[in-house]
Formats: structure tokens, C-alpha cells, sequence
């Protein structure tokens, strides 16, 4: 077995997407990587599983039975461990066409994108509009509604942050965006539609909160040049997985000199002083051989919170349910994937439900099954299964469920300039990985001390054999 | 697991596929070299371990309507601490399994690589396996660990396509490549490209339909 290299200029801890996200980025710059994760597969926490696995993970069988048998061959199932879909103009994918990591990957758009509206026996499903001829027709809003709606969207595309004419008399840096939606009489109905369904606000804070309009028409925009893009929903999905991403950019890593180890502890961090300089790591090895004990030094470490849980905080606890279908979701059109808001409004919640539904259409289960995860955040400390009922109840029949409690959500405490270790956060509750690129960003400032700059990352590099 | 057949195309009386190929075997037995000859016909003694053999593709005409592509995966010196993706494997349809004949144990590694080929990738994958450095022992035969008739022999058992090569001098080389391809389904290669949106997939490109963050909304 080769040696490991004296020193890195970076030891990147945990192969989730923003690890590895940051891993590949770096190599590709020229740093000396080493990538390690406890576990002896990719993605950790943004890992997609077999079934088998699944029922493991939850231990929700009768031990000496093997449920998973039932479901067809075991490897035939991806499923995701966050729920979570690629907005089509969103960061990730300019990242992923950036750094050619599309060359190792396939995406396939997500058939439709729903809204619930009212609760109980009286909710109906219906599709958030993709263009103007479906926002006609839409069961949404009324006539009159519509043409607000219309002139509202209309002038979302003409806005321009600094040409203040375009602010339609508003101050918008200060104002709230119920100032601008009584600026367009718009109803409450709508309100909710375009704030949780377009924006993709999970609460209403925002609504009453001094100065959100730029970053609410951001939202709205990114969100309908999404929807543009490829039509149908603003969400791409890779075949075979969110697991498919952090392995993709693992390879990037690696094809720029980034050197892979799974399945290795770390045994101590090493400080001079406040600094982290290096780490005692042990390899185990699958093969019945001897486990590799190594020391090495770095510059500085990256990790995802679970290796520094006391240099992180929880910030919030987020439920989540993954299900196994062997049906598309009621008003749906059949649809063999979609995303489905239930705003909290229309439940009586403060943070809204979200399901997510994929299929063998994106290779993640056999032909004929769906799996859908029903997400939303904690409100209460017990009857977590309560809060996610209103999702249940639009998923019909549900042939498996795996619940477990909830999950933490941590943040780093502190920056990493102290300590020269840099702690992403978890991924939340939201429907795409917008905050996760953010996060990429944020790390990578305050580890590189600059931007981020990921167009035309790979120009001027020296591959071999490159077409 | 679902699989992605060959991507190909029939005009008139030619035939072009495309298949995705995969290297695999110990560190330091010569991956990258034997890909470098055959996609370059290059060869460098001092190559250090793999850095940015990232996709490498190379065409052969195995007759005059017959062409195949090879899309040629590196491990990216992934294998190093057993840390190749299942993305790796993910709808290989055809494997090199590198071992260098001057040293012993690379074969039994070779044979690891074999079961866990059979174990991650389709049934129906092509492997060919590839005692590289042949120049070595023509120069100095005692240098020989790996006797031909043994590794010959494992291969025939395990159902492997067999050649010694040298990157170095390129003797077998191409026609290592060569037989895989006669070996490959190429009458399965449907008319699709599996880059280009087949199946109802999505191309992400830099400038498609000019909608970049910041343009009009048009919904």
C-alpha cells in the first residue's frame, strides 16, 4: 500500500455533496487534497441507499426476516437520504456544467410541480403553472385574480434593483413584501402560492420582514427561469440518485490529484496552539487485511458537522419520512415524479410540508414503485408523525415508511479562522440545494480568503489526454 | 440495475456504437499507460501515479461499416484505498483488468478486481484481462513472476479475454482493444447518443435557450 503523503494542504472530512463539492474545486486549483469519510461509502448524509440497506438504517423489521426481498433485486434501488431536487438555473447546476462533472452524470427532468390548497377531505391539488397558457387555465385563481397575477410576475421580470423607476414607487430595500403585494391587490391565496410555491419560502416570516422584496424577486425569478429552461417543473434529477452527485465531484477531485480514503476513522485532530495542523487516522480495510494507521499533517481541515459535533450547534430538527409507493400521487397526472408543497397556511403549521416523489424513471426503484419522502421541520418535541399526516394523507396507499426521530440540524459556531477548521452546515429543509451551494461558498471564502469564482474553473488546467 | 445499453447508430450499411470501458487492477501496473498507448500512442517511463486521465474516448473500425467507440473511464487512482464510486461501475460494458506479469501478487489483485467487477457491474459486462510489461521480461525473462500458460489458464476458467501487452513497446495493444470490441453486442446499439437527452433526459449546457440568472422571468 502506498504511503500517505506527509502533509496536505487540505483534509476534507465527510464525502457529502458540499465536502466534496469544496474537494473537487480545490484540486482543481491545485491544492493537495486528502479526502476521508468514517464510512466505506460516499455521501454521507446525502448518500442514496439500497433497500436493504434502508430497512437496516431503521431497523423497522422483525429481526431474522429480510422484508427487503420482496422489492426485486436489492442493488435496483437509490434511494435518498436528503429530499431534495436540482433547481434546472440554480447554482449547483452551473457548478456541476462549470466543472464538467455533467460528463459523469445523466439528469432527467421532474414531471410537475403542485400546491395544496385547503386540508382535510376539502384539499385539492393543483399544478403550479410552468407558463402563461397553464397559469390561464390554472384552478388557482379566479379571472380578475389572474390578470394581478399576471401584472405582478410581469413586472418580477422587469424589476432592476438599482434603477429605482422600475420600483414601481416603492422603497424597496425597506418595505415589506406586504407593502408590495397590496401593491398589486393581490389575495391572500395568491400570496401564499407565490411565496411558498415560487419563492419557495418555507414560513411567512418573510412576509412582514423590512426589506425581502429584492431576494423575494430573486426567488420568484430563479424559480421561473427554472421552470423555462426545460418546461414541465423547475427540478432536474439525476438517474440513479442524489448519491450520484458527491461521487461525481469525488472523481473530479480525484482526476486532479485528490487522494480517497473511505471507511477511515479519525483518531485525534492534531493543534499547535488553537490551530489544527494535522490528524491520526486510522484505514480499515475490507479485505480481512491489517487496518493502516497514519499520521499526516495539513494546512487546514474541512468537515461536515458530525466529525466536530462540539464545534457545531443545532439549529433546528427536521422530520422526515421516506415512503415506498407502488402509485403516482392522486392529481398528479400521473406524473412519475413531482414536487408537492403543502403550505402551512393551508394546515394550520407554521413551516410548510414538502414531498418529493421520483421513480423508476430516474432508475431509483424497480418498474411500477415511487418513493416519496415527506419533509417539513419540527414544530413540537413529540407526535412527529402527526405533523407529517397531512403529507401522508396525499400519498394514498404507502406499502413501507421509514421514520426515524428527528434530525438535528447543526451549523458550525464559529468561522474556522481560529481554529483552521471549516464546518459546513447541514442540509435542510429546503426543496433544492440553493443554501447548499451557498454554504459551498461560504466555506470556501473562509478557508481561501476569496471568492469562489466557478465559471471557467477547469480553462488553463493541464490534463492528460484530455479530449 | 437498470441498465444503460450501448449508444449507437445505423446509416445504410454502417454501424457505429459507443460503449463505456473501465480499467481496473493494482497501483503502479500500468492502467493509465496502456489507455495513453492506445488513445495517444504515447508512453512516458516516469508517469506518476493517475492525475487527470479523466475521459478519454478513442474510435476503431473493425471493419469497413463497422466503428466503435470507446469511452475509456480511469480510476483517477480511486483504487488506491478501495475508494472507487458504484458510479465507477455504473453501466461498464466492458473492463480491462490490469496485472503486471513481473509481480506476483498483482494477479491474485487482478483476480479481487474480477469478483468485484462480477459484483458491482452488469452481468453482461466484457473483461479482458492484461499482463502488462511484457518489454521487461523480452529484455530480461528472468524478471517473469507470472508464468503465461497460470494466468492464461484463470482466464479461460473466469470466462476473461487474455493478452500480455506492453504499453511501452505497444505489442498487443491494440488488439487487446480490438477483441473487446468484436466481443461487444454492437447489433444492441440502439439510436441514441446517452449524452444527448435519450429517454426523456436533459443536456445541461453552459447557454441553453440563453436563461441565465438575472434575464426577464417568462412564466
Amino acid at each position: 500500500m502506498d504511503d500517505i503523503a506527509p502533509e496536505y494542504d487540505v483534509i476534507v472530512l465527510g464525502t457529502g455533496l458540499t465536502e466534496c463539492v469544496l474537494s473537487g474545486v480545490l484540486s482543481v486549483k491545485g491544492k493537495k487534497v486528502l479526502h476521508i469519510d468514517r464510512n466505506d461509502h460516499y455521501g454521507g448524509e446525502a448518500a442514496s441507499v439500497n433497500i436493504e440497506t434502508l430497512f437496516k438504517k431503521y431497523g423497522n423489521y422483525t429481526k431474522g426476516e429480510e422484508p427487503w426481498k420482496k422489492y426485486g433485486r436489492v442493488n435496483d434501488w437509490n434511494i435518498d437520504l436528503v429530499p431534495k431536487l436540482l433547481m434546472s438555473c440554480g447554482e449547483l447546476t452551473n457548478i456541476l456544467v462549470s466543472t464538467d462533472v455533467t460528463r459523469y452524470l445523466e439528469f432527467k427532468q421532474v414531471a410537475g410541480s403542485y400546491v395544496q390548497q385547503g386540508s382535510g377531505a376539502k384539499a385539492t391539488v393543483a399544478k403550479v403553472p410552468s407558463d402563461a397558457g397553464e397559469a390561464l387555465r390554472s384552478s388557482l385563481m379566479g379571472i380578475f385574480e389572474k390578470r394581478r397575477m399576471k401584472s405582478f410576475i410581469e413586472w418580477v421580470g422587469t424589476f432592476d434593483a438599482t434603477d429605482a423607476a422600475s420600483h414601481k414607487g416603492l422603497n424597496i430595500n425597506t418595505c415589506t413584501m406586504k407593502d408590495v403585494y397590496d401593491k398589486f391587490g393581490l389575495e391572500a391565496g395568491t400570496r401564499d402560492f407565490i411565496g411558498h410555491a415560487m419563492a419557495l419560502y418555507q414560513t411567512d416570516s418573510y412576509i412582514n420582514e423590512k426589506g425581502t422584496g429584492p431576494e423575494t424577486i430573486e426567488r420568484i425569478r430563479l424559480y421561473g427561469n427554472s421552470v423555462s429552461r426545460y418546461g414541465k417543473s423547475p427540478y432536474i434529477y439525476p438517474l440513479y440518485g442524489l448519491g450520484e452527485l458527491p461521487q461525481g465531484f469525488a472523481r473530479l477531485s480525484a482526476i486532479y490529484g485528490g487522494t480517497y480514503m473511505l471507511n477511515t476513522n479519525i483518531d485525534e485532530v492534531l493543534y499547535e496552539g488553537d490551530k489544527a495542523v494535522g490528524i491520526k487516522a486510522t484505514m480499515q480495510d475490507r479485505g480481512g487485511e491489517e487496518p493502516m494507521k497514519f499520521t499526516t499533517k495539513c494546512k487546514k481541515i474541512l468537515a461536515d458537522p458530525s466529525y466536530f459535533p462540539s464545534k457545531a450547534q443545532v439549529t433546528g430538527q427536521l422530520l422526515k419520512a421516506i415512503c415506498i409507493l407502488n402509485h403516482p400521487l392522486a392529481g398528479t397526472d400521473n406524473s412519475d415524479s413531482c414536487q408537492l408543497i403543502i403550505p402551512q397556511s393551508q394546515v394550520g403549521r407554521k413551516n410548510d410540508i414538502y414531498i418529493a416523489v421520483v421513480s423508476s424513471a430516474h432508475n431509483v426503484c424497480p418498474k411500477g414503485y415511487y418513493i416519496a419522502i415527506v419533509s417539513t421541520i419540527a414544530e413540537t418535541s413529540a407526535n412527529h408523525h402527526l405533523e407529517l399526516a397531512p403529507g401522508f394523507e396525499r400519498l394514498g396507499r404507502i406499502e413501507e415508511k421509514f421514520m426515524g426521530p428527528s434530525i438535528p440540524l447543526y451549523e458550525p459556531l464559529e468561522s474556522g479562522v481560529n481554529d483552521n477548521i471549516f464546518i459546513s452546515k447541514s442540509y435542510d429543509a429546503t426543496s433544492h440545494f440553493e443554501t447548499t451551494t451557498d454554504d459551498v461558498k461560504d466555506i470556501y471564502r473562509r478557508a481561501e480568503g476569496h471568492d469562489l469564482v466557478v465559471e471557467g474553473l477547469r480553462e488553463g488546467t493541464n490534463l492528460v489526454g484530455e479530449e | 440495475m437498470a441498465a444503460r445499453g450501448p449508444a449507437g447508430s445505423r446509416v445504410g450499411n454502417s454501424r457505429f456504437a459507443q460503449f463505456k470501458l473501465v480499467l481496473l487492477g493494482e497501483s503502479a501496473v500500468g492502467k493509465s499507460s496502456i489507455v495513453l498507448r492506445f488513445v495517444k500512442d504515447q508512453f512516458d517511463s516516469y508517469r506518476e501515479s493517475t492525475i487527470g486521465a479523466a475521459f478519454l474516448t478513442q474510435t476503431i473500425s473493425l471493419d469497413e461499416n463497422t466503428t466503435v467507440k470507446f469511452e475509456i473511464w480511469d480510476t483517477a487512482g480511486q483504487e488506491r484505498y478501495k475508494s472507487l464510486a458504484p458510479m465507477y461501475y455504473r453501466n461498464a460494458n466492458c473492463a480491462v483488468v490490469v496485472y503486471d506479469i513481473t509481480q506476483a501478487s498483482s494477479l491474485d489483485k487482478a483476480k479481487q478486481w474480477v469478483k468485484e467487477l462480477q459484483r458491482q457491474a452488469n452481468e453482461n459486462i466484457i473483461i479482458a484481462l492484461a499482463g502488462n510489461k511484457l518489454d521487461l521480461v523480452t529484455e530480461q525473462p528472468d524478471k517473469r513472476a507470472i508464468q503465461t500458460a497460470d494466468a492464461e489458464a484463470y482466464a479461460r476458467e473466469a470466462g476473461l479475454l487474455f493478452f500480455e501487452t506492453s504499453a511501452k513497446t505497444a505489442e498487443n495493444v491494440r488488439e487487446l482493444f480490438t477483441s473487446i470490441a468484436k466481443k461487444l453486442p454492437l447489433d444492441q446499439a440502439g439510436p441514441r447518443n446517452p449524452r444527448s437527452g435519450g429517454r426523456g433526459g436533459v443536456e445541461l449546457r453552459p447557454d441553453t435557450q440563453g436563461t441565465q440568472a438575472g434575464g426577464p422571468c417568462s412564466c
